[in-house]
């Protein structure tokens, strides 16, 4: 009977029961919940047509190119790998701090298959998921294809090319890059559906100003949406996709070939694989995190750099002070250089001083601030995995020390 | 060597321990409701009711025209009706509303409830009560948007889940070459329905031999590098299953041209259904968008 009772217990656990900060399991909690599929009636039916506009050249040109170099291998590949997208959609991943999450897959589609490929296999993958299993919406099937079919693919292919570049198939920079694909292939998808639901208030409202769709303004959308992701939604693609290239990388390299056909040899950095594909990644995220918490000291820092200036710095008396005080003491022309103010004439750059005024919007405030907390908890985590390892090396000599038990 | 056994606290220490390691059970567990899922819905959709009887291309249109409506309706009125007609739909094809409650109207309760409740308090306009203790004002608008969000979202499920219980996916499938979708994604979208339930059953067992073979506890590290390392697994299989299905294909002379077999009889019975539901349809987008 007791047996029973625990093998049943054991198929079918209550809720996870641990967790060491209760604010962290609650974060991860919502965070594991924010999910990106769009339900139908959070999105008005113009914006619902306009984002299938938007999907539908995509679909036709992915298809093009996929039948052009799959031919007819484009049917089975694709079947098959939609369905291998659906399923891991389902995995219930454990993230640091006692809570879990679930990936799209993303990252892992764009690297194997590449962004065309992974356009139409996820969209094939939320279409079933719309149609037969209830999940995201039927009239806003066009949206979420298009923000983590299109964009995402699109995103994380593009960062994982940046990143990897010709490195080696097996080499731990590949894993990193695997890692930020997916990482930024969700926050991008996510961005899209938050402005998509931010925009909806705006242009939708019935006779007495209430909201008719989504109620929330950019300004509540942006950051609910991105604070979520940017941590835990965003890990979690961030361990499929980097974890799966550390797997390909030790056990199946010829996986990862149809992307990077002109990557060096996988012979060559195997050795560095074995050591542990993930492991020997550790100090490439610690710098990254480093960065991340380091994003606003370049916005925090006063001033302008050095010979950056502008043709109107030479005009004003203050920016003439700071311009004679960075040069050792020699002042400026007395006018504006002539070359300088023509060429400034000539090109008025699109993001003028790196904020055009809908980016100095609160909610950027808020995306730099999560930005800068997602390199903190990289960090922290990472910071938590070697205390423990230490602990657990301590303990495991003290019990060897008692003899055991 | 074994533990002693009349310890309680360490039997609910050893407990604990035991549920912080089931990712993997969750895992099983929701891989098991996927299926469980899917073959209750095939056993509806042999039922005998109005939306079973009833061409497959007919309750696509119809259905997903209620679904329009109800996006492009501008007032509640409109909306609570097309959500007394799926009831009524419901009720005639035999599909019990408990079915609907456990499938979509629970978990749309709690997530777009969870989401619409802020709104009653933050969205700006005539404030018609505070809440006791706090103040917080209540506004007719926040009120009505939240209203608006949640009751949209409802009678959407409703109808989308009436179509899938009453239809079987096959025919759903070949129902849509009449929106204009590609032969040749229905039937990569056929093809990923049936692999879907493949790969689940190859997920679940990947998962259950590993279940009945771990004996401790896994630390984070290693529970994410299992977690990662099984996606790596199910990949390699599934591209070594897209080959042989491919050579499989080849094998029976595909040449990449896809055929379905549209096996579908209009009768006067479904002609006078698109009618009704394009009527009711056409009714509720005017009266929903006009007033």
């Amino acid at each position: 009977m007791q047996g029973a009772g625990r093998k049943r217990a054991q198929l079918y656990p209550r809720k996870i029961s641990w967790a060491p900060w209760p604010s962290i399991r609650a974060a991860g909690a919502i965070g594991a919940q924010t999910d990106m599929h769009i339900p139908d009636g959070y999105l008005s039916p113009a914006t619902c047509a306009a984002l299938y506009a938007g999907s539908v050249p995509f679909w036709y040109v992915a298809a093009r190119r996929l039948k052009k170099t799959l031919h007819t291998r484009l049917v089975p590949l694709l079947s098959v790998f939609a369905a291998f997208s659906f399923v891991i959609m389902m995995f219930n991943l454990p993230l640091p701090g006692g809570t879990t999450g679930h990936a799209v897959g993303i990252g892992v589609a764009a690297v194997v298959l590449g962004p065309w490929a992974s356009i139409l296999a996820i969209s094939v993958a939320l279409l079933i998921q719309a149609l037969f299993f209830g999940d995201g919406g039927i009239t806003a099937f066009g949206a979420n294809a298009f923000n983590m079919g299109v964009v995402g693919s699109l995103v994380a292919s593009g960062i994982y090319r940046a990143v990897a570049g010709q490195s080696a198939l097996a080499s731990a920079r590949r894993v990193v890059a695997a890692g930020l694909a997916g990482y930024g292939a969700i926050n991008a998808a996510a961005f899209c559906a938050a402005v998509e639901f931010g925009i909806q208030p705006l242009w939708f409202k019935d006779g007495t100003g209430a909201p008719l769709y989504a109620p929330y303004p950019l300004s509540i959308a942006i950051p609910a949406m991105m604070i979520g992701h940017l941590t835990f939604a965003g890990l979690a693609e961030m361990i499929v996709s980097g974890g799966v290239v550390a797997y390909l990388q030790r056990v199946d390299p010829s996986l990862l070939t149809l992307t990077a056909p002109a990557a060096p040899d996988h012979h060559a950095g195997r050795k560095e694989a074995r050591r542990g594909g993930w492991r020997a990644t550790r100090p490439l995220w610690a710098g990254l995190a480093a960065l991340m918490i380091m994003t606003p000291l370049g916005l925090l820092a006063a001033g302008s750099a050095w010979g950056e200036w502008s043709a109107e710095d030479f005009a004003s008396p203050e920016a003439r002070a700071s311009i004679a005080a960075a040069s050792g003491g020699h002042a400026p022309p007395a006018q504006t250089p002539p070359g300088l103010a023509r060429l400034a004439s000539i090109w008025i750059a699109p993001i003028p001083d790196y904020a055009p005024p809908f980016l100095r919007h609160p909610a950027l405030g808020y995306i730099l601030s999560a930005m800068m907390g997602t390199g903190i908890i990289i960090l922290a985590f990472l910071l938590a995995g070697w205390v423990a390892r230490a602990a657990r090396r301590a303990q495991g000599s003290n019990v060897s020390h008692s003899g055991g038990s | 060597m074994k533990a002693p056994l009349a310890q309680p606290g360490a039997v609910r220490r050893r407990q604990t321990r035991m549920l912080r390691a089931g990712f993997i059970e969750r895992t099983l567990a929701s891989f098991n409701q996927r299926m469980e899922r899917a073959l209750s819905a095939e056993g509806l959709a042999r039922a005998d009711g109005l939306l079973q009887q009833l061409d497959p291309r007919v309750k696509v249109i119809g259905l997903l025209a209620l679904v329009v409506a109800t996006a492009l309706a501008r007032n509640l009125p409109t909306i609570i009706c097309i959500f007394a007609v799926s009831l009524l739909l419901a009720r005639l094809s035999r599909v019990p509303l408990r079915a609907i409650a456990a499938r979509v109207w629970l978990s749309a309760l709690l997530f777009t409830g969870l989401i619409a409740l802020p709104a009653i308090f933050i969205t700006p306009g005539e404030i018609v009560a505070r809440l006791p203790l706090v103040r917080w004002p209540i506004t007719a608008q926040g009120l009505l948007s939240a209203l608006y969000l949640f009751s949209r979202v409802e009678t959407a499920v409703t109808l989308a889940l009436l179509l899938v219980l009453c239809t079987p996916w096959t025919q759903v499938l070949k129902a849509l070459r009449v929106l204009g979708v590609p032969a040749v994604f229905v039937v990569i979208l056929g093809m990923t329905h049936r692999y879907i339930f493949l790969l689940l059953e190859t997920a679940r067992d990947m998962f259950e031999a590993r279940q009945s073979r771990m004996v401790g506890v896994l630390d984070g590290a290693e529970r994410r590098r299992v977690a990662a390392a099984s996606v790596g697994v199910l990949l390699s299989k599934s591209m070594h299953l897209s080959w042989e299905v491919y050579l499989a294909m080849l094998s029976r002379g595909f040449r990449g041209e896809v055929y379905t077999i549209d096996e579908f009889r209009m009768r006067r019975r479904d002609w006078a259904a698109l009618s009704g539901f394009l009527l009711v349809a056409g009714l509720a987008a005017w009266l929903g968008y006009c007033f």
